[in-house]
């Protein structure tokens, strides 16, 4: 199957529309229910991130998204304007604890949710600028 | 979808509806809610989201920012929720040991505090 792109405006209303444009597109190619909610909310959690990322920066620049499915499976590259070195991830382990303490979510927590569901996460830097995660759902 | 939100009182609890989709867009919608309740002194709340299509780790910020506040008080939090879709992500970032979950409303009414 071609990759399928959408390059959103960095706004919360977007996040969305974006959600939507990659559960489309599994569902077109064929993939479980089970599994498109998987992809609505990972999908969701890796756009927020990137929404949150050019909004720090005060980056109008899109957010572009696209989607794969193919014999490896269905992936998902979502690329944002931020420094790749300075992506947080959350320890989820650590997270309880924290909580039981009444402490506050930690930042990253959106990718250590994406890591929960996907069979791979990566976050490499674009080698044009800015920060590609990519996530993957085997066959 | 948009977020949509009622709330009725049950005795010393006030049980708040939440239908719809939470995300980074609708959160604050819901957080605004959190923080009315607790500035008007509702301490026992208790989160109804078998209505709830969608849920992001904003919106779980916001519970637990809801949670902080009532804990504040002395007072609680509870969810009912029974969609699997919702409860994975309470799941996969360990919070179901933070929030006590229900079935029902009756439920989480009826619980000890």
């Amino acid at each position: 199957m071609p990759t399928l792109s959408l390059a959103f405006t960095p706004l919360p209303a977007q996040v969305r529309t974006a959600r939507m444009f990659a559960v489309a597109v599994g569902r077109r190619s064929g993939l479980p229910e089970e599994l498109l909610d998987e992809v609505r909310l990972a999908v969701g959690e890796a756009c927020s991130r990137a929404v949150a990322v050019h909004r720090r920066l005060g980056s109008p620049e899109r957010i572009r998204l696209s989607v794969t499915e193919d014999e490896r499976g269905y992936a998902v590259a979502v690329r944002d304007a931020g420094d790749a070195s300075q992506v947080e991830h959350a320890d989820l382990d650590a997270l309880a604890i924290d909580e039981e303490a009444g402490g506050a979510l930690p930042p990253g927590l959106d990718l250590a949710v994406v890591a929960g569901l996907v069979d791979e996460l990566t976050v490499r830097p674009d080698p044009a600028g800015g920060t590609i995660v990519r996530l993957r759902w085997k066959r | 979808m948009d977020l949509t939100l009622s709330t009725r009182t049950e005795g010393d609890a006030t049980v708040v509806e939440v239908g719809g989709e939470i995300d980074v867009y609708t959160a604050p919608k819901l957080r605004e809610q959190l923080i009315d309740l607790v500035s008007s002194g509702s301490y026992h709340l208790v989160v109804d989201m078998e209505s709830v299509e969608f849920l992001d780790s904003t919106g779980l910020g916001v519970l637990v920012g809801g949670l902080k506040r009532v804990r504040a008080h002395d007072g609680q939090l509870k969810l009912v929720c029974t969609q699997e879709r919702i409860l994975k992500i309470f799941r996969i970032t360990g919070l179901t040991k933070v929030f006590p979950i229900y079935g029902t409303v009756d439920e989480a009414l009826a619980a000890a505090s």
